[in-house]
């Protein structure tokens, strides 16, 4: 076993590393798949929904990695943000459905800027009322932020009822593109686009900016930053709002891909993410983009493949990496 | 008046009383010695004086001001910077980006980063790979980089002679002496004959106790007082 991973490692090394595991898979899906259309189709669905997961999981990764906070109530963000971008959408309804696009890009944008500002809003409350209180207890941080996702699951229950919430979808960003034998919903490469400039963000502020130096330096070693000066328990809030603004952002997302969502969505959402931040490496945002890809691709191709497996697919991915690399695809400190 | 006192500090460490009554003086200038033996309490003393462990009681004196309450990050903007035992790389950042978090400002003062690079001449050489990479030496000449690249009172340094070769000591004791001459220095040290060849005055914790102070010169003179308090033969 311990021969073949270290002849794995080396492969991959002498090809760009780990940050080609995506291409192995789709190569090896390509020759499984056999139809070039339909395996197109499946890879695009894949980057889409993996884009998502991104979103989602990129401020989990960074509050465990920074914070060594292990906040289960992460998916309350993301079903808020569902939520909130829904309610918004729904209330501009007449822009969603106007022949322009500039009307239809203005309520979306708008809803997913209502998304953005609760997520930042309620993740700055969240840090301040229930994480600060269990810093460095990760049995208290459990139970409480666990008890915090019932509550804010309830909490949407109670607001928007059970029943599952239609999402609208704007105009143009309805239907597929069909090119030859090959059809691409127009969703998903906007999702695919949309993680992919966030992603860049991230990675200009985290790599190019002084405030990136720093959740870097914190992810690896908080007390020497403290030590050099800057109060890390700043730095955290500002990260923790960060992580909270990017779940509500994907969840606005999820929702106009599901475009019906409940109230258990953040919930049910929250495995997948979990196994990517675990996949990926705690702290780093190359890791969790890495692990979000894998999960989407792995998701869409065993679907396709061998239905069957498609619900433990993602777990098996998940064992077949840690037993390759405990620490994950990437994690941020060597 | 010394640059730092310490007046009968105490620190637990959850349910262990790690110090009792710690009180000594660091005068200003030069390399003051904190010896030791093995679990004394030497590093929780330098972890108290940067408040990453709390005193209670007892008091940190930081030019007759009272430092205890301090957060950390205040205590190192008062002028203090800590070289840990474990070194406090950052491993995934560059040999530069180490540094340009130590600075105040996000910039280089060229003039500081000159006297780094004729210091510690591999950090020039390997200014842009990242820290994890770098040998146990050049990683201890990162981190007492780190305390220097601003304008500091005292630096704490915590067993920079640990697992390094012989050369490279020389090297780290030399740099310490050009440092040690703007700079007051606390230093941590077990290594007795590096600590004796730069220490001018000196104090020895036994048991979480001051059990002695005073100079080096006349502690290095008194083979029966090192013998009681290090079981040392040199």
């Amino acid at each position: 076993m311990r021969r073949l991973t270290t002849t794995l490692e080396t492969t991959l090394g002498r090809f760009g590393g780990v940050n080609l595991l995506p291409v192995a898979v789709a190569l090896v899906a390509f020759v499984l798949i056999g139809a070039p259309s339909s395996w197109l189709t499946l890879t695009v669905a894949g980057l889409a929904m993996g884009m998502m997961l991104f979103l989602m999981a990129s401020g989990l990764s960074l509050v465990f990695g920074l914070m060594d906070v292990l906040n289960f109530g992460h998916s309350a963000f993301v079903s808020f943000g569902a939520f909130v971008s829904a309610t918004v959408l729904a209330g501009m309804g007449a822009w969603l459905t106007a022949d322009s696009w500039v009307l239809n890009s203005l309520a979306l944008a708008a809803s997913y800027l209502a998304a953005i500002c609760f997520g930042l809003v309620a993740g700055w409350f969240f840090e301040t009322v229930i994480i600060k209180p269990v810093y460095r207890d990760h049995l208290r941080q459990i139970l409480i932020t666990i008890g915090a996702m019932i509550v804010a699951e309830q909490a949407i229950l109670a607001f928007w009822g059970g029943t599952p919430f239609s999402v609208a979808r704007p105009h143009f960003l309805e239907g597929s593109w069909i090119i030859g034998d090959v059809s691409i919903e127009i969703y998903r490469a906007f999702a695919f686009t949309l993680g992919a400039a966030v992603f860049v963000m991230l990675f200009f502020v985290l790599n190019r900016t002084r405030i990136g130096l720093l959740i870097r330096a914190g992810v690896e070693d908080r007390e020497m930053v403290e030590a050099l000066g800057f109060r890390v328990d700043r730095l955290f809030i500002g990260v923790f709002m960060l992580g909270s603004a990017l779940a509500a952002l994907g969840g606005a997302m999820w929702a106009g891909y599901e475009t019906l969502i409940t109230p258990h969505m953040g919930a049910e959402l929250m495995i997948v993410v979990f196994i990517v931040v675990i996949i990926g490496g705690l702290g780093s945002i190359e890791g969790t983009l890495l692990g979000a890809i894998m999960v989407g691709l792995m998701s869409n191709y065993i679907g396709f493949l061998a239905p069957k497996l498609a619900l433990a697919s993602n777990m098996i991915l998940m064992v077949a990496i840690l037993l390759w690399r405990p620490n994950g695809l990437r994690p941020a400190v060597k | 008046m010394s640059l730092l006192s310490l007046r009968q500090m105490k620190t637990d460490i959850g349910q262990y009383s790690v110090l009792h009554d710690v009180t000594f003086d660091v005068p200003e200038g030069g390399v003051f010695v904190l010896l030791g033996r093995n679990g004394a309490g030497k590093t929780t003393t330098l972890r108290s004086i940067m408040g990453l462990w709390q005193p209670s009681p007892g008091s940190v004196l930081f030019r007759g001001e009272d430092i205890t309450a301090l957060h950390t990050a205040q205590i190192a903007r008062k002028g203090i910077a800590y070289v840990p035992e474990n070194m406090g790389i950052f491993g995934t950042l560059t040999v530069d980006e180490n540094l340009v978090l130590a600075t105040a400002n996000g910039r280089f003062d060229p003039a500081r980063l000159k006297r780094i690079h004729a210091l510690f001449p591999a950090l020039e050489k390997f200014r842009d790979k990242q820290a994890w990479s770098l040998s146990g030496g050049q990683k201890q000449m990162l981190s007492v980089a780190r305390a220097i690249i601003e304008p500091r009172d005292l630096i704490l340094i915590d067993e920079p002679t640990k697992g390094l070769a012989p050369s490279i000591v020389a090297a780290m004791g030399e740099a310490f002496r050009e440092i040690s001459a703007d700079t007051t220095i606390l230093l941590v040290e077990q290594n007795y004959n590096f600590a004796r060849s730069l220490g001018r005055d000196m104090a020895v914790i036994d048991d979480g106790r001051v059990a002695h102070t005073g100079s080096m010169e006349s502690f290095a003179a008194d083979k029966a007082l090192q013998d009681r308090l290090l079981s040392l033969s040199v």
